[in-house]
């Protein structure tokens, strides 16, 4: 080998060598302290970061979760419990019991019952829409139907039907992150706890305005009668502002509210159809 | 011949009614007054259930110093202070009142003399625009003794006066200049008065040279004010506008006209202050243009506020059988009517009905990026960046492109070959961004 080969390989090595020692000291004296939990929960995360948790993130959710003081209040709807224990199980903290939730819709004005007054020819969304006029029938409460909850939800748990142009909820996919309850300008979709086979009752309205109004807006509008709060034994029914509101921690799904509703207001989702009881009529059968 | 260098779109003028003089609508028998007609804090209503009131009397006071009064535009009986739903179907609060004759607040002169004496000094005719509840005329609505009171530290030099209508179809200011071109001169030399300023260029669009003419006539005999012909560009009445067209001084961003030493006021705002100082007469009465290409009796209108909508159609002739659309206002930056019994405010300068064939809006395809809206926007912003960025909720990077300085003049919208709808999503940029600046202020506030 001739000298000059020598000289440049000798050179590059030692080059390549000093560089290493260089950056494996900077590295070292530069190096930020991280807990290591922070990666072993990061670990154990979903990985979808969709910020249902609240925080930017998966990695943002691990760095905070590592330094709270309990896990009060911190949870990662998308992973559910089983996660949760497995974060709990590394910080040798106590796992929070909290509910599953589900995405609720709390309109039921479909045009059948919630004509359509006026054409809107505007930009296609809900947000626009609501600030610009009460809305296509005379509900300033309702459904607005742009489908702006369609857009924000990253587990297509959330479709419009064409039929009602109300959106409808995948139970099974819907890991409550919370995306759908922002995009609605009008707070229409509400995180309500989930029950087994996802059977609901819920009042599905949102309209504030007295009896009179709501029900000339739509025929299924809750109209403030109170009859509902009045037949629940477990006080789970409230009026507020001329609207019930059924609380599900403490709803036993008895279904007499559903009954008593004179407008069909109070929905139960989930639930076998009622037996019809069939009364045998005597003299129409002996005289013939 | 001037006019403002960026941008500008030139719709059709379909200023049908041009020669229509203004005709006193009838009275109609209950109006309902909104207490909200301006910009600022609504009035707080001072009459009852079953009061009996004059025309010209004072039924909401102002609340704050952004705020201005409202007078009973007739002379009857309260009827119900409710809720009324206005051109959108949002609940205003109105006093309803039962029209009885047309009895007037002796305090108002009622003779039709113009009078030229100014005898109040500069504080008394700001305090009397704020007591006779004057607004801008334009539309916008602002109360001008705001306007008039000049901060600390800031100064004027020059009173613009926008006799622009740069608008289609409207003609109310219009035949204002022409039929009342010296009350209106009389209001800008009260104004001058009140800003304490020597020099005042009303600006007119040269496709109304005979207003031109009869303002030059009187402005003759008159001390500093000059009228100023303008060649026929939308959006020209907007205030930045307008500032570049007369006074070549252009408003930085996020500052306003007084920035530069300046004061816009439309006409109609001018004659309402004639009224007001002259002849103490609030503003309880506008000039209204009813217009429309298939519309039978269109024209100009002096209408009560307070008077429903329906009324000046049916005067017009009615709805026409194929109408698409109804605007309050024109059909740049107007508002589609969802229901006709809403009431005529302080800022409806006119209501245009549409055939269904023009009611349409274009079908909406994805932007092809040609650059038209860049090219005709006024403000020299970015409208396809902007509307794509408000579309998709990315507010924060809409707030440093500057949504915020929009003015709203739709010309983006209207020159679009794709038919996007820019204006909804620029309104949408707007608000969201005006409410995080709002929230951030409060929050250092609070700090």
């Amino acid at each position: 080998m001739s000298s000059t080969v020598i000289i440049t390989v000798v050179t590059l090595l030692i080059l390549a060598f000093s560089s290493s020692v260089i950056l494996y000291f900077i590295s070292q004296k530069f190096k930020v302290e991280e807990d290591p939990r922070i990666d072993q929960v990061q670990e154990v995360l979903p990985a979808a970061n969709c910020g249902g948790c609240g925080y930017a993130g998966c990695r943002n959710f691990a760095e905070a979760i590592v330094n709270a003081e309990n896990l009060e209040g911190i949870n990662c709807p998308v992973g559910g419990p089983d996660v949760m224990a497995k974060v709990a199980a590394i910080l040798g903290k106590e796992a929070v019991k909290s509910d599953p939730l589900v995405a609720v819709l709390k309109c039921n004005g479909a045009p059948e019952n919630r004509p359509q007054k006026v054409e809107y020819d505007g930009a296609q969304m809900c947000r626009i829409k609501h600030n610009y006029f009460i809305g296509e029938t005379d509900c300033s409460y309702g459904c607005l139907g742009s489908g702006d909850c369609v857009v924000a939800c990253k587990f297509d748990a959330i479709k419009m039907d064409p039929k009602t142009n109300l959106p409808v909820v995948d139970d099974d996919n819907c890991v409550a992150c919370g995306a759908c309850v922002k995009a609605c300008p009008r707070n229409l979709i509400e995180l309500r706890k989930k029950a087994a086979k996802n059977r609901k009752i819920y009042v599905a309205c949102s309209n504030c305005d007295k009896g009179g109004p709501a029900k000339r807006a739509c025929n299924v509008a809750c109209i403030g009668c109170g009859k509902c709060v009045k037949v629940c034994s477990y006080e789970a029914i409230t009026m507020e502002n001329n609207l019930a509101y059924i609380d599900a921690t403490k709803c036993k799904m008895c279904r007499k509210c559903v009954d008593e509703c004179p407008t069909g207001a109070i929905i139960e989702v989930g639930f076998p159809p009622k037996k019809v009881k069939v009364e045998v009529v005597e003299d129409a059968v002996q005289s013939n | 011949m001037k006019s403002f260098p960026a941008g500008g779109i030139h719709p059709s003028d379909n200023k049908l009614t041009a020669g229509n003089k203004i005709e006193r609508l009838a009275i109609p028998s209950s109006v309902a007054i909104p207490v909200s007609q301006h910009i600022g804090a609504p009035a707080e209503v001072i009459v009852n259930k079953g009061d009996i009131v004059k025309t010209g009397q004072v039924i909401a006071c102002s609340k704050g110093f952004v705020s201005t009064n409202i007078h009973s535009s007739v002379s009857g009986k309260v009827n119900k202070i409710e809720e009324i739903a206005d051109a959108s179907g949002f609940k205003q609060l109105a006093v309803f009142i039962d029209v009885e004759g047309d009895e007037w607040e002796p305090s108002i002169i009622r003779s039709s003399d113009v009078d030229s004496n100014i005898t109040l000094s500069s504080e008394e005719i700001i305090k009397r625009c704020q007591e006779a509840g004057i607004v801008g005329m334009g539309g916008a609505a602002f109360p001008v003794h705001v306007k008039l009171s000049v901060p600390e530290g800031k100064k004027c030099d020059v009173l613009l006066i926008n006799g622009v209508e740069c608008e289609p179809y409207l003609t109310s200011d219009h035949r204002l200049m022409l039929e009342h071109g010296e009350e209106i001169i009389i209001g800008v030399s009260i104004l001058m008065k009140a800003l304490k300023v020597d020099t005042a260029m009303i600006g007119i669009e040269n496709n109304k040279p005979d207003a031109i003419e009869n303002l030059q006539k009187i402005a003759s005999r008159f001390l500093g004010i000059t009228i100023l012909p303008l060649k026929v560009k939308y959006p020209q009445g907007a205030e930045k506008q307008l500032i570049k067209a007369l006074r070549n001084r252009e408003v930085p961003m996020g500052k306003l006209p007084i920035d530069v030493n300046t004061v816009v006021q439309n006409v109609g705002t001018a004659f309402a202050v004639y009224e007001a100082v002259q002849k103490n007469k609030p503003l309880f009465e506008r000039v209204v243009t009813i217009t429309g290409k298939t519309v039978a009796k269109p024209g100009n209108f002096m209408v009560r506020i307070g008077t429903p909508i329906s009324t000046l159609i049916d005067v017009a002739g009615g709805v026409p059988e194929d109408t698409g659309k109804i605007i309050s206002g024109g059909p740049m930056m107007g508002k589609a009517l969802r229901n006709t019994l809403s009431p005529i405010v302080k800022g409806t300068s006119g209501i245009v009905l549409f055939p269904e064939e023009e009611s349409t809006r274009k079908e909406v395809g994805p932007c092809i990026r040609c650059g038209k809206c860049v090219t005709v926007c006024a403000l020299k912003l970015e409208p396809y960046l902007m509307a794509t960025l408000s579309e998709k909720g990315m507010f924060e990077r809409a707030e440093e492109e500057g949504v915020a300085n929009c003015c709203d003049c739709a010309s983006c919208h209207y020159i679009c070959p794709a038919g996007r709808p820019l204006l909804d999503y620029l309104r949408l940029g707007k608000s969201t961004v005006l409410k995080m600046a709002r929230e951030r202020a409060a929050k250092k506030l609070a700090i």
